[in-house]
């Protein structure tokens, strides 16, 4: 297994979920740095947040555990304040949407505050935000934002699509001295994997290569990865042999990993669980056609959430979250240049 | 026994049915959502009828109402179309959003119920810009934002006072004061709980009446109006009351620990439907009879929203783009 830093381990491997293997890491950072706190709307409560804060109240009571006001913004920069001063704060919003309140504390300060004052400061801060999509929830309670934030420098973007990278990644998040965004998506919490029970990290800015494969490059991260997973086995029966990327991290972007993959296949679909317009696989293309444009047979392509916000109505739903379905016909227009002709 | 102060028996009427509509509207849809007819994530208003139904009582299409993820008291009460309110928490075509909102976006203009946003504290500002337009047509009308004690926690809520303060906005705020933001008692959340006392200090007109006794809400909402409209500016009502439900869906949330049932049974017992139909009673305005024909009726309406829900087509894949961008004219 490839992507540990610090402390390779693969023993005490056990079957947990994505939410457990948050669960874990919260609780293994906490017990080894006790300038860890915790804070946020809802956190003390499994309406918001799943099982991932199971036990940590007990173990770490209300002062490590802040439930807070629904102040989003005031507690933005509080936390900012408090990671600028010494501790090392991690934040969670149970929504992706709530933290357009926070827009301000987030970009204009603990985004950019290190860089601003020379490099005199740091800001050891993880932003944790989850994506709670469908539900006939509509556009306010839905939204995935990473490329919002991704375009903000300053700011470390990663997001787990499994139990291994959820844990790993946390961990590495809140020892990172600098303010990083770590999204969680409702829809993988009850994914099972193999996780070791000691700390570990998962180093940030490192894609992972998930399966070799030859004839396409599907790139893709969080939950997406799930959908990639059920086309290529669909894929394979139909003799289409794709090469499978996980992001991991959106910023920094591996690109190499990217380049490396498609001097083999040529060929590229990325899929995207966000919006389409300056979205993270715009930029994938963009870095691409960059680096690697006269590696590629056939035009690239992406597969992503329609420009539009998240409708209520169950059949409008159906149609706005991209499934294994839409991946596998993309896969075949690509293999087959359908949509090309030269 | 005779009318309180500025009301006589229709008005009594009048609100009682409003009430009465909320009431079973709301338990048709926590009936449906338990049976999961209904999947879209409701907020259900049970035992808060009088707010609304005591504040609306003195708007007409012309003042503004706002809400919140709590919206369809506010917008029963404000007079929206009831087929098209249960239609939209359908997701059906034939919803107040064509299916694109459901329950927490809801709107109809027609009767300048302007809309609900379930970011919390998201519609207050909203409502300030409708008190906004108001003061430019001439304070002839008024504009009402409805939030919950939740929302007092987010600093755009002391903007938005402030501001319609500032210059005098014909603008009513209504804090429906029900003790939690989901899982949190006010005293957890806040320094000081009493909103109308902590807010004083902005120079804004507030009060702090029983939510759960619409005459004194209407009375007070009188008041309040009567001043934004002479150009004295905004007032803030902080209305005391409940949910009887669980924060969202049909349950009662009674098993996550925060709350308990002895204090729902209390609320409970201080009905402000009961409250408004025994006044009713006791000035001989309105017999027993006439308050079943009454529930009779409505319980009809209500269901037939639902046979217009349920026989009503889901809006067309092909149209989902529909609404991104107005035409401009
Ligand atoms: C900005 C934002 N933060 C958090 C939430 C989650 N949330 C939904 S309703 C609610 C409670 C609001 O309480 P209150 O305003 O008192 O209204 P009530 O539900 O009691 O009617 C919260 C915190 C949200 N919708 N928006």
């Amino acid at each position: 297994m490839t992507g540990y830093t610090r402390k390779p381990c693969e023993e005490n491997m056990r079957k947990i979920s994505y939410a457990q293997a948050i669960n874990e890491a919260f609780h293994q950072v906490m017990a080894n740095d006790d300038r860890v706190f915790q804070i946020g709307v809802g956190i003390n409560t499994p309406w918001y947040v799943g099982n991932t804060m199971k036990g940590l109240l007990d173990s770490f009571g209300e002062t490590r555990m802040i439930d807070t006001p629904v102040s989003e913004n005031g507690i933005t920069g509080i936390s900012v304040g408090s990671a600028l001063t010494g501790m090392r704060p991690i934040l969670t919003f149970p929504r992706m949407d709530f933290m357009y309140y926070a827009m301000d504390q987030i970009c204009n300060h603990a985004a950019i505050l290190n860089y601003t004052f020379g490099g005199n400061v740091s800001i050891p801060l993880t932003i944790r935000a989850i994506i709670n999509r469908g539900g006939e929830q509509a556009a306010q309670h839905s939204q995935a934002l990473q490329a919002l934030f991704m375009h903000v420098p300053g700011l470390k973007i990663v997001m787990p699509s499994n139990a291994f990278d959820a844990k790993g990644l946390l961990i590495e998040a809140v020892e990172d001295d600098n303010p990083v965004l770590y999204i969680e998506d409702r829809w993988l919490y009850d994914e099972e994997m193999e996780v070791p029970e000691e700390d570990y990290r998962v180093p940030i800015g490192q894609a992972k290569l998930v399966r070799e494969g030859t004839d396409i490059t599907i790139v893709s991260y969080s939950y997406m990865m799930v959908e990639c997973q059920k086309a290529i086995v669909e894929l394979t029966k139909q003799g289409i042999n794709p090469e499978l990327i996980d992001l991991r991290s959106i910023k920094p972007m591996d690109i190499t990993t990217i380049i490396h993959s498609l001097k083999k296949t040529g060929r590229l679909l990325i899929v995207d669980g966000g919006w389409k317009t300056g979205g993270v696989a715009a930029e994938i293309a963009a870095l691409v056609a960059d680096e690697g444009f006269a590696l590629l047979k056939t035009p690239v392509k992406r597969l992503t959430l329609p420009d539009l916000p998240a409708p209520s109505s169950k059949t409008l739903e159906k149609i706005y979250y991209p499934t294994h379905v839409e991946i596998i016909k993309g896969c075949q227009d690509i293999i087959h240049d359908k949509q090309n002709v030269h | 026994m005779t009318a309180p102060k500025h009301m006589d028996s229709a008005l009594l009427t009048d609100i009682l049915r409003r009430m009465l509509t909320i009431r079973i509207f709301e338990e048709k849809t926590a009936e449906l959502a338990e049976s999961k007819e209904i999947k879209c994530p409701v907020h259900l208003y049970v035992g808060q009828e009088g707010i609304a139904a005591g504040v609306c009582a003195h708007l007409d299409s012309n003042d503004f109402v706002f809400s919140t993820h709590r919206s369809h008291g506010h917008y029963i009460a404000k007079g929206g179309d009831l087929n098209a309110l249960m239609a939209e928490i359908f997701g059906k075509e034939t919803g107040c959003s064509r299916g694109h909102g459901g329950s927490m976006h809801v709107l109809d203009t027609r009767v300048g119920f302007m809309g609900s946003s379930p970011i919390v504290a998201g519609s207050i500002p909203l409502g300030v810009g409708g008190a906004l337009t108001n003061k430019f047509l001439g304070d002839k009308n008024v504009s009402v934002a409805f939030f919950g004690d939740g929302a007092t926690d987010e600093g755009v809520f002391y903007e938005s006072v402030n501001f319609a303060t500032l210059y005098k906005l014909p603008m009513l705020f209504v804090c429906e004061n029900n003790l939690f933001s989901t899982h949190m008692p006010d005293f957890k959340r806040q320094s000081n709980t009493e909103v109308y006392q902590r807010i004083a200090n902005f120079n804004i007109n507030t009060k702090r009446v029983d939510g759960n006794n619409p005459v004194e809400i209407y009375q007070e909402a009188k008041t309040m109006i009567d001043r934004a409209k002479e150009g004295k500016g905004p007032s803030l009502l902080e209305c005391m009351t409940y949910r009887w439900l669980a924060h969202v869906g049909p349950d009662h949330d009674l098993d996550i620990g925060y709350r308990l049932k002895k204090d729902v049974d209390h609320w409970k017992s201080r009905c402000p439907i009961k409250h408004v139909r025994d006044l009713l009673f006791r000035m001989n305005e309105l017999s027993e009879d006439q308050f079943v024909r009454m529930q009779r009726d409505i319980v009809a309406k209500v269901e037939k929203t639902v046979a217009f829900a349920r026989t009503s087509p889901y809006p067309k894949e092909t149209d989902i783009y529909d609404g991104l961008y107005k035409e401009t004219v």
